[in-house]
């Protein structure tokens, strides 16, 4: 079974159909891309896939359990952790506790516990500490644990969003474009991270990007949307010698 | 790398928070037994105290979990008169008053709770300006309701009559709240020594709650709701777990202040004292819990001093100035830049520290 099962997904926007007839799976462990021009409904699959919209029609399915209906906290739980496209991070809090939030259902105590931090209060939080800059190491911002979140420059925001969303030990992970907004050589260095993630915290990649020869690079199998609809699928040799991709990447 | 730096930083505004609760009270103590307090000031003493726990409380919904409320005096009024009804009951059984005022308010807080729980969950469902709108209407139906509660107090027990006194109470009974009329004849409990161990619990629980995984969960809220969601932090729960808890301590301070008059009316907690309590959280700094301390002491004793002082004529024009002042600099791009240079020399440090 696969990991995660897309079938004949769509949404409405008022007349405007965002996603139509979407067929998708996900294997345990692969690294798959998300492709298309702008505007081709990539973010709002990630937005039904974590529970942000409900889809109109079709199922999603993780590990056999259904998704559609459940809310955004509870998908997280099940499995799936995400990044966005425009950065969303807890700006007023240090980058060491943006990761530790990603702690929450992972590392608990009671809230009598936290308001006399008694009990299992201070040894949970060293251990959040712990593990919270083990992450960081990975994306080499343990060196900024004490930073505001907003105070880090824009490539590292990227990275720390990933770190907050793997915190939450995913089995699925979803990048929304990670490299927009980023210079070649920063974008070279995020595939590479992106790499050693996958196989280090064992977690399975979808994702978003919007330059089709980047993820050609790391990505295993592609999807191809174009105005809501599949348009190709397959390995990065396959879609990019296929004409509609073209036509629709040079039209777009 | 340096935990102990990161524990120090967080420790700080405790230390500062503590710091100025005990420094104050100490000061304040020995001034009262050397009889250099006067009659004005030292009547001045249970009331900030009060004010102190409502800005802290305050603080916890507008500035941590970021929602603006404006009713918090709603809470505050719940508190105060089932404080007053709690320590009436109790009068002949428990001897002790501060005993009495302790249970007093253990059950203003879950009272306060309560409500804050009714209120919060349709209320929190709103966003920004209809969510201060709706805790604006709260605070004054609760006005409105203890204007027509009547509460009377017999060898039957209690009494409840809403809009008229629908009962009729024995020979000795005592009418507790009287509708429009308020409350008479409290046993006024209230001490300086009770509002200052107030304060530190206060101080104690909520700073505490800020450096927890709820409490960063309710500041995850506040900066990007829809992260917090996907990182499996339900944004409903920790709204309310805020919310409550913020009602729980204004109620606290309700039945403080309360019990040290010895009449009050529902009509002392209306829209102003909320509007004076916010007032203290802005000046103070949105999530400075110290902040909110220093604001509510010097914002309510400050035109007491100028009176002091003989400056009589002048004194709401200084105190005005300053006001306006302290606005100006909290929003202003002097106070922006300062915090900038911060930032840089701490950006410019760490370089050295990672290599
Ligand atoms: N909440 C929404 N309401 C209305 N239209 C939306 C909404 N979200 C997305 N859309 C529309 O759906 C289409 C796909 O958008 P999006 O998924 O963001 O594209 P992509 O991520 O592929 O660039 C766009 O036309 C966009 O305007
Ligand atoms: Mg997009």
């Amino acid at each position: 079974m696969a990991l995660l099962e897309v079938t004949d997904l769509g949404i409405s926007f008022g007349g405007l159909r965002a996603v139509d007839e979407l067929n998708m799976t996900v294997e345990q462990g692969a690294l798959v891309g998300l492709i298309g021009p702008n505007g081709a409904g990539k973010t709002t699959v990630f937005n039904m896939l974590t529970g942000v919209y409900r889809p109109t029609d079709g199922g999603i399915r993780l590990d056999g359990e259904n998704l559609v209906g459940k809310k955004p906290h509870e998908i997280c739980k099940m499995g799936i952790a995400r990044t966005f496209q425009n950065i969303r991070l807890f700006n007023k809090l240090p980058v060491l506790d943006n990761v530790k939030t990603g702690f929450h259902n992972e590392v608990t105590y009671t809230l009598p516990e936290s308001l006399f931090h008694a009990g299992s209060y201070r040894k949970k939080e060293k251990q959040m500490d712990e593990k919270a800059m083990e992450i960081l190491k990975v994306f080499d911002l343990d060196g900024q644990w004490d930073y505001k979140a907003a105070n880090l420059p824009y490539g590292k925001q990227r990275k720390l969003e990933i770190a907050r969303a793997l915190a939450t030990d995913p089995k699925l992970l979803l990048l929304d474009e990670p490299a927009a907004g980023m210079n070649p050589n920063e974008t070279a260095e995020l595939m590479e991270t992106i790499e050693l993630v996958r196989r280090r915290f064992q977690v399975t990649v979808l994702l978003i990007e919007h330059d089709m020869k980047l993820v050609s690079g790391i990505c295993e199998y592609l999807y191809v949307l174009n105005f809501g609809r599949l348009l190709a699928q397959g390995t990065p040799v396959e879609v990019l010698s296929n004409p509609e991709v073209v036509t629709a990447y040079l039209g777009g | 790398m340096d935990m102990i730096k990161h524990l120090m930083e967080t420790r700080r505004d405790s230390v500062i928070a503590f710091g100025i609760v005990i420094v104050g009270y100490v000061v304040m103590q020995a001034l009262m037994a050397t009889g250099n307090l006067s009659y004005t000031i030292s009547g001045l003493m249970v009331p900030i105290c009060a004010y102190i726990v409502m800005a802290v409380s305050l603080n916890l919904t507008v500035g941590i979990l970021g929602e603006l409320s404006l009713g918090h005096a709603g809470f505050m009024s719940v508190g105060a008169f089932t404080g007053i009804v709690v320590t009436t009951v109790l009068a002949g059984s428990v001897e002790l008053p501060m005993l009495r005022l302790a249970i007093a308010m253990v059950a203003a807080a879950l009272a306060a709770a309560v409500v804050g729980v009714i209120v919060g969950v349709p209320v929190l469902r709103l966003k920004g300006d209809y969510l201060a709108i709706v805790t604006l209407a709260f605070g004054e139906i609760i006005k409105n309701i203890v204007n027509v509660l009547y509460i009377g107090l017999d060898s039957r027990g209690l009494h409840f009559g809403l809009v008229t006194p629908r009962f009729t109470l024995e020979e000795g009974g005592k009418m507790i709240i009287n509708g429009p009329i308020g409350v008479s004849g409290i046993d006024k409990i209230s001490t300086f020594t009770a509002g200052f161990v107030l304060i530190l619990i206060t101080l104690f629980i909520i700073l505490n709650l800020i450096n927890s995984r709820q409490g960063r969960a309710i500041m995850a809220v506040r900066d990007n709701k829809i992260a917090a969601d996907s990182i499996g932090i339900s944004t409903t729960r920790y709204k309310l777990m805020a919310f409550v808890i913020s009602a729980a301590f204004a109620g606290m301070a309700g039945t403080l202040y309360a019990m040290n008059y010895s009449t009050v009316t529902a009509a002392k907690f209306d829209f102003n004292l909320s509007i004076l309590v916010l007032v203290f959280v802005v000046l103070g700094g949105l999530g400075n819990i110290w902040g909110s301390v220093i604001a509510a002491i010097l914002l309510t004793a400050l035109p007491e001093l100028l009176r002091a002082l003989n400056f009589n004529d002048y004194r709401m024009l200084v105190y005005a100035v300053l006001l306006i002042a302290l606005m100006l600099f909290n929003n202003s791009n002097f106070k922006q830049r300062l915090l900038e240079r911060r930032a840089m020399k701490q950006a410019e440090k760490e370089p050295k520290e990672v290599a």
